[in-house]
């Protein structure tokens, strides 16, 4: 019986039967001169399988990479692209929400304010994490953190992740709405540097509330959208089982977003996706992150707050 | 029999329970208390139910009729129309959808803009479309309200935006959801220029209409028992798998958690909206606030 592993998609699952191979090739405690040929072989061949796979992905299956299980988060790259991090809790209002990691951070040479979301990786960690869905505690947190950023004139990076906003009881009564409206005033028109990164799942308001900036760019295999595609599917098809139609509609892929100018730059990520080399991807958004801060901090912040504003108010497409 | 039943004809009486059998255009009978009267009484008391005081769904220009004095009435900006950029089908194309719905409405799209005067004061006032594609949030909405900030900043007016909205139109995917982006950066810019921005919210507003311009009020006025809120009650129940308490997300609850400034009946909001702006207005200077 073929085994099924969750950690693999559908669609990877060839690979893990080739690793699996390789695996057990290379623990073999007899190895041969002619077991080392069969697994430059099979290495060979799970390359070439790796690149037919994840040449021709669909929508769907981009957004299903985008919240892969083993994708990393906020807290995975952290330690592998800056020099320090000191984290900073709390809205100084009501509470700390583990949604969202916020603190200062030292990138080469530039000290920013980092403000990023958070899923959980296991059980325990997903919940405590709220599964990355913040609340308005969050979004004030961060709101707190852009003030203190342009006070000490620190750029801001933002890293996206979110499933969207949290659907509770309690975010409500806190006003949710309230919350992401007004980071969205205050983005616009911030005296500092923005760099938003959606480096998983960008969903919604959830994810435009730390996503107004200077310069918006995507992992190559995250999305963003107004809604998910499960969502939009049972909306307007009253059937969650065409999302994977929805996901096409909707044009949530980096490559589209660019194609219409809604984003500024797409981030490569390694061959089969960020998840499976951390260490390649961190280096990926390493040097396209200190690239972009070293050219946005070049421009004199007037002209940046001014190009800012011209690019938000370009949104749209109409006819007159 | 109340004063009610006993001038309604017996077919109508006996119906009452059964929803949909008041015959249309002649009757109106309330979605609250099911009190059935003359859509001509019901509409002479600006939609809103005498028995139970339901604020019913109004069209966006009816509103501006309620709203704006009859002198110097002009709507604005109709000329901006919907695109479909990104080619979106579902079960159908949503190119044909809008132009069924512009012929069924009569509409460009979901928002109406006037410039004119209230009680004498001059305004630019944003008046949401519900019926619509329910109100949503696209392209054209976006455009409307930020040029209307312009015009607001250009005469040194007061800005009033009647929010109705289902949220973003997930038709025009992620041009939509940046429209919550341009209308709060554009009042940003009113906000600078220290001109009143009043945002009446009404049955209902949510999403990315609620989280953007209709939250962004220098005041916040919700019509009474208004669904106001974020994500929908559907989804926050099926997510918290417990039953929503009595009255969330309706003015009422608003109010008591301190997210709305006053509710405001539809038949004083003529008065009370320029009161407020003349209040806020009678030591205007034009000199910019640092944000
Ligand atoms: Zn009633």
């Amino acid at each position: 019986m073929k085994e099924f592993n969750p950690n693999y998609l559908d669609f990877e699952q060839p690979l893990l039967e080739l690793e699996n191979k390789i695996k057990q090739l290379h623990n073999d405690p007899e190895k041969t001169a002619k077991s080392e040929a069969a697994m430059e072989k099979l290495n060979k061949e799970y390359q070439n399988l790796t690149k037919k796979i994840f040449d021709n992905l669909s929508d769907w299956q981009i957004s299903q990479l985008a919240r892969h299980p083993l994708r990393p988060y906020s807290l995975d790259y952290i330690p592998n692209i800056f020099d320090s991090f000191n984290e900073l809790h709390g809205d100084r209002m009501f509470g700390d929400d583990p949604a969202i990691v916020s603190g200062l951070a030292k990138i080469d040479n530039h000290n920013i304010v980092f403000i990023g979301h958070q899923k959980g990786r296991d059980a325990k960690d997903k919940v405590m994490r709220n599964f990355g869905m913040s609340k308005p505690e969050g979004y004030r947190k961060a709101l707190r953190m852009m003030r203190l950023a342009e006070k000490f004139n620190l750029p801001v990076v933002t890293f996206i992740d979110t499933p969207g906003a949290y659907p509770g009881i309690d975010a409500e009564s806190r006003n949710q709405s309230q919350a992401i409206a007004e980071n969205l005033f205050v983005m616009s028109n911030l005296k500092t540097q923005i760099i938003s990164i959606i480096i998983g799942e960008g969903g919604s308001g959830g994810a435009l509330a730390i996503g107004v900036g200077d310069r918006i760019c995507m992992l190559q295999n995250s999305i963003y959208s107004v809604i998910s595609p499960e969502g939009c599917a049972s909306i307007l098809w009253k059937d969650s089982k065409k999302a994977e139609q929805a996901a096409e509609a909707l044009c949530i892929t980096s490559g589209k977003l660019l194609n219409h100018k809604l984003i500024d730059l797409i981030i490569p990520e390694p061959l089969g996706g960020a998840h499976r080399d951390l260490t390649a991807m961190s280096s990926s958004l390493k040097i396209n992150l200190v690239n972009l801060l070293d050219e946005i901090t070049e421009i004199n912040i007037d002209d940046l707050i001014l190009q800012r504003k011209k690019k938000i108010e370009s949104y749209g497409e109409f006819e007159i | 029999m109340s004063w009610l039943d006993k001038i309604l004809p017996s077919r109508i009486r006996a119906n009452k329970k059964d929803k949909g059998s008041v015959p249309e255009g002649l009757w109106h009978k309330c979605s609250n208390c099911e009190t059935v009267i003359y859509r001509a009484e019901f509409e002479k008391n600006l939609n809103v139910c005498p028995k139970c005081n339901h604020h019913g769904r109004i069209s966006a220009r009816k509103r501006a009729d309620i709203i704006l004095d009859a002198e110097g009435k002009i709507e604005i900006l109709n000329d901006i129309k919907p695109i479909d950029v990104l080619n979106f089908k579902d079960k159908e194309k949503y190119k044909d959808k809008l132009a069924t719905t512009q012929k069924k409405t009569g509409e460009n799209d979901a928002m109406v803009v006037y410039q004119g005067f209230i009680n004498k004061i001059p305004v630019i006032a944003c008046f949401f479309e519900y019926s619509f594609f329910g109100g949503s949030m696209g392209s054209v909405v976006g455009e409307k309200f930020s040029i209307a900030v312009k015009k607001c900043i250009e005469g040194e007016k007061a800005l009033i935006c009647f929010s109705a909205s289902g949220g973003a139109r997930m038709q025009e995917s992620l041009f939509s959801l940046f429209q919550m982006a341009k209308t709060s950066a554009a009042l940003n810019s009113l906000s600078n220029k220290r001109l009143p921005y009043i945002s009446i919210l009404t049955d209902p507003t949510m999403g990315g209409v609620s989280a953007s311009l209709a939250m962004l009020g220098d005041i916040n006025i919700a019509e009474p028992n208004a669904l106001i809120g974020f994500a929908g009650p559907r989804v926050i129940e099926q997510t918290v798998g417990e039953k929503l308490p009595n009255g969330f997300q309706r003015s009422e609850f608003l109010q008591e958690h301190g997210s709305i400034d006053f509710i405001l009946n539809r038949s004083e909001q003529k008065i009370k909206i320029s009161e407020i702006i003349s209040a806020l207005m009678s030591n205007h200077d034009n000199e910019e606030t640092s944000r």
